[in-house]
């Protein structure tokens, strides 16, 4: 009688999880997966013309498939994995599928979901989460632009090449040949935006969520940083954690050519 | 198809551009990459074309890089956005003009979301004034600033001090033209001829003198990937993009290449040194790079503009041999000039 009982419990208790942790119904939360998941036929067509799919080991065909059969293990398999950072939202996908289905739109409900959560974590390119974070997010926050490149070399970027040091060697003076007003009152190129505009893009991020994101990134990282023993400041990109996660490939992501 | 149904189907994929009043709203990429196509598309559209255009010092980025980093959710960018409509709005305008195709996307997306979602509209309104007290129209117009060339590219045309045209063989420039996914893969009906035959820089080139190459991966991504760029541990992907973009277009010897997102020219600029490096490879027919250019450089090359006044000394992949092609006027020496100030009539 007492193993019935445990196993009633048992049962109970695993439907109780269950139902908290139901991930279709959080990503159906996300509007845009309601805008990117109608009803796929599987036909690949997204996976065709995916430049993603061509460069890494990557099948959107397979991750809408796992979507739409509803299978809580195999999601969570998802949110935690490499596979659902590999796309690079393009949304070609949007133009061919002929369900009108996007998968780009149902790759970020997923990444958003992995953030939420703390999965993102657990993979070396969900992880880099905080790289984005940390420049991006400081960049949009502290100036009011997404990029803001003044100082930053070709040691991040060595791709920009000569004429990018040459570019950061003579940034204000270049600037200013060129019409722009950096750094000036008023409006213009890279003009200084106002305090009391970034007071409200700041509270904008308050009220919306933003903030709670970027806190989240935080918070996770910090975890997992002391889970690999790498040294993690609170903030900047001058730190071991950082460096790591930016630089990090373990080459196991592309296809073999 | 018979030539009146090709002809109504084409209908479909013209979009209303607004002729005048203009609000502008700047691109994070091109201002710190390009700011010289900036400026050179005031110039074009204030001095040259006499519109009126305005910016309220008050906007901000749209979020766009960090939405598609997806370290911004979509609710904060859709109230960043609503924020842009309301200083378009107290300023006293309704045809909305972003120099960028990152935002251009995401504004059509915004409202293409509340279209479908009128709920989700009214939630982002109740957002904005909580956090601004602001309130907005929607934009009557969404045009992007490559639209406005376009539209005016006759105009622009009717004023040229050159051609797309090689001096010597009085041939027409082989241009490859790169739209950037963002403008109408996802809303094709909101780009000029869609997402499969968009016109918008090809239309341009022709008026200006010169024959659009088509290439087997004229569509493809130029492989920007938002994360797939801006984390070094990701560039191998970008880089790739680029390149397979480079091989296929190389058979038919371009010219050049003309772009219209920001964040394109930079990246087939900048991964061409790279491949150069690399692998010892150059793609242009003469052993040298391919020079690219944004939009509003070329438009600002056919009026005649000093080169350094557009920016072009801030290519890695040097603008040289185009210029020698059209037969262009222009002094050399001054390319890293910074000391002399020209009066670029910027207000």
């Amino acid at each position: 009688m007492s193993t019935y009982l445990v196993i009633f419990c048992v049962k109970i208790i695993n439907n109780k999880i269950q139902s908290l942790e139901n991930y279709l119904e959080m990503l159906r939360q996300d509007i845009r997966f309601e805008e990117g998941l109608n009803a796929c036929m599987n036909c690949g067509v997204c996976t065709a013309i995916c430049p993603a799919a061509e460069f890494y080991n990557y099948d959107p065909r397979q991750i809408m498939d796992i979507i739409q059969s509803g299978d809580n293990d195999e999601i969570e398999k998802l949110l935690k994995s490499e596979v659902i950072w590999y796309c690079g939202e393009c949304m070609s996908c949007k133009t061919r599928c002929p369900r009108g289905n996007t998968p780009g739109l149902v790759i970020m409900s997923l990444r958003g979901l992995s953030q939420d959560l703390g999965y993102f974590t657990e993979s070396e390119k969900g992880r880099q989460q905080l790289a984005l974070k940390r420049t991006v997010g400081q960049w949009i926050l502290t100036y009011g632009y997404c990029l803001y490149l003044e100082g930053v070399g070709t040691s991040l970027y060595p791709e920009q090449g000569p004429v990018w040091d040459w570019i950061q060697d003579n940034w204000s003076d270049l600037f200013r040949r060129l019409g722009a007003n950096y750094k000036g009152d008023g409006p213009g190129i890279l003009r200084k935006i106002p305090e009391e505009a970034m007071d409200e893009i700041r509270t904008i991020f308050e009220v919306t969520g933003g903030k709670k994101r970027f806190d989240k990134i935080e918070e996770f990282s910090k975890k997992k940083a002391k889970e690999l023993n790498l040294a993690f400041d609170d903030e900047g990109i001058d730190n071991e954690y950082f460096r790591h996660i930016f630089k990090t490939n373990n080459s196991n992501h592309s296809r073999e050519i | 198809m018979k030539i009146e149904g090709k002809k109504a189907v084409w209908e479909n994929y013209q979009k209303e551009i607004a002729d005048d009043k203009f609000y502008y709203v700047r691109s994070c990429v091109r201002q710190n990459f390009f700011p010289g196509s900036e400026t050179t598309f005031l110039r074009i559209l204030r001095d040259v074309l006499k519109k009126d255009v305005f910016e309220n010092p008050c906007h901000t980025t749209c979020t766009g890089i960090g939405y598609h980093g997806d370290i911004v959710p979509v609710e904060t960018t859709m109230t960043v956005v609503a924020r842009q409509f309301a200083l378009m709005t107290e300023s006293g305008y309704e045809n909305i003009v972003p120099s960028c195709i990152t935002s251009f996307g995401l504004y059509t997306e915004i409202l293409d979301t509340w279209h479908h979602f009128p709920e989700m509209e009214n939630k982002i309104r109740e957002h904005l004034r909580n956090a601004t007290g602001r309130e907005f129209r929607v934009p009557k117009n969404l045009a992007h600033s490559s639209d406005i060339i376009y539209k005016f590219r006759k105009e622009i045309s009717s004023k040229a001090k050159y051609h797309l045209i090689n001096k010597n063989t009085r041939e027409p420039l082989r241009v490859v033209d790169h739209i950037g996914c963002h403008y109408a893969k996802m809303f094709p009906s909101k780009g000029v001829g869609g997402a499969e035959y968009p016109y918008v820089l090809q239309g341009m080139v022709e008026e200006w003198g010169g024959q659009v190459i088509d290439y087997p991966e004229r569509r493809h991504c130029c492989g920007f990937g938002f994360r797939q760029y801006l984390v070094q541990a990701n560039r191998g992907f970008s880089v790739a993009c680029s390149r397979e973009k480079f091989e296929s277009m190389q058979p038919y010897k371009p010219d050049m290449i003309i772009t219209n997102c920001p964040g394109c020219p930079m990246f087939l600029d900048r991964w061409q040194y790279v491949i150069n490096e690399i692998e010892g490879k150059r793609y242009g027919s003469d052993g040298e790079g391919i020079p690219v250019f944004t939009y509003e450089e070329v438009a600002g090359l056919v009026l005649g503009f000093d080169p350094w006044d557009l920016g072009l000394q801030m290519h890695q992949t040097d603008c040289e041999p185009l210029l020698k092609k059209i037969g262009y006027d222009y002094d050399p020496e001054k390319k890293y000039e910074l000391n002399t100030i020209p009066d670029l009539n910027i207000r």
